[in-house]
């Protein structure tokens, strides 16, 4: 799982050094897919449920699951969440993150940020004899604190020989509640945060989930394993250091 | 790809296992008895099946002869089996 993740990571390093005005987010999803094949993984999430792409790429508003289109071009001051799967020899790892187009405004920095760190918050938590509500709650509590709101409909996920597995994590929860975590877990932790009201619309695409009151929303994801050292991010070298993105 | 939050299923509370609430009720006819509190009922919908006597009127001793009108409750499960629940008099 961590050859897969290491993919999943140097794709989406790549792709954000890809991201400038101009571009349209179906460039980035045929970077991904032409980077994928070389490696010898699969895009985990072409053809998953029918989705028609091989990222998720949600700008804005959007929160998650936008469809890579060709005439969607990135403009300066957008935010852009990347979300890539690959599925490498049976084993599954996906991983996100929000990335500035150009400069864009303070408030839009502030939310790039307090996601990211909500994301940190979560793995911190991911220790033997915690809970899922131990994550769940670190990454809610940070997120309120701040001011944003933590999406329900959508939650991160165990996942292993298939993308989604049980158990469901979602983004909000009490201290102490859930299954407990033991050695070899492994969960998809991905904080799902909105400037805003938490409410979701679905568009009639049926995959973009946009924020109901129109404000902005970022996404951050790692493929994280519970092991006796603590949490071990599959989804990036095991040398890097600082942020986890 | 973030995954939709779907609740857990809810545990049957206790009481509540038999799946009686799902059963369908029907009116029905007796046709004849048979051995053990059995009987075959014609529904309306001409339809035959076979139906016992649900055991709150067996308790109380309600006869049911042929020719009667009855409510039967049918599961969804096998509709060729019934639980005869209301004797209309």
């Amino acid at each position: 799982m961590h050859r897969s993740g290491l993919i999943v990571w140097e794709a989406l390093e790549k792709m954000r050094a890809m991201v400038r005005p101009g571009i349209s987010t179906k460039d980035l999803d045929e970077f991904a897919e032409g980077f994928v094949a070389k490696s010898g993984g699969h895009p985990a999430f072409k053809g998953y449920r029918g989705y028609p792409g091989s990222v998720c790429t949600s700008i804005n508003q959007e929160i998650v699951h936008g469809i890579p289109s060709a005439s969607r071009k990135l403009r300066e001051g957008d935010i852009l969440s990347m979300d890539f799967g690959v599925e490498m020899e049976g084993y599954f790892a996906d991983a996100a993150l929000t990335v500035p187009v150009g400069s864009v405004k303070p408030e839009r920095e502030k939310l790039l940020r307090v996601t990211r760190e909500s994301l940190e918050h979560g793995i911190e938590k991911v220790r033997l004899g915690n809970r899922l509500g131990d994550v769940s709650s670190a990454v809610q509590q940070w997120v309120e604190k701040n001011g944003f709101s933590v999406v329900r409909e959508f939650v991160g996920h165990g996942i292993g020989t298939r993308m989604h597995e049980d158990p469901q994590l979602p983004n909000y929860g009490q201290p102490g509640q859930g299954a407990r975590l033991q050695e070899g877990m492994v969960l998809a932790i991905e904080p799902m945060v909105n400037a805003g009201r938490p409410a979701v619309r679905i568009l009639d695409d049926e995959w973009t989930a946009v924020t109901a009151d129109g404000s902005d929303s970022a996404h951050f994801e790692h493929t994280v394993a519970v092991t006796s050292n603590g949490p071990w991010i599959l989804t990036r070298p095991d040398s890097a250091a600082g942020p986890v993105w | 790809m973030a995954r939709p939050n779907r609740p857990e299923p809810e545990k049957k509370k206790p009481g509540e296992g038999s799946g009686k609430e799902d059963a369908i009720e029907v009116m029905a006819t007796v046709v004849e008895p048979l051995p053990n509190a059995m009987f075959r009922v014609e529904l309306e919908n001409k339809h035959q099946v076979l139906a016992h006597i649900s055991g709150k009127m067996r308790k109380n001793f309600i006869r049911i002869l042929p020719g009667d009108r009855v409510a039967v409750e049918l599961s969804p499960y096998d509709l060729t089996r019934g639980r005869i629940v209301y004797r209309y008099k």
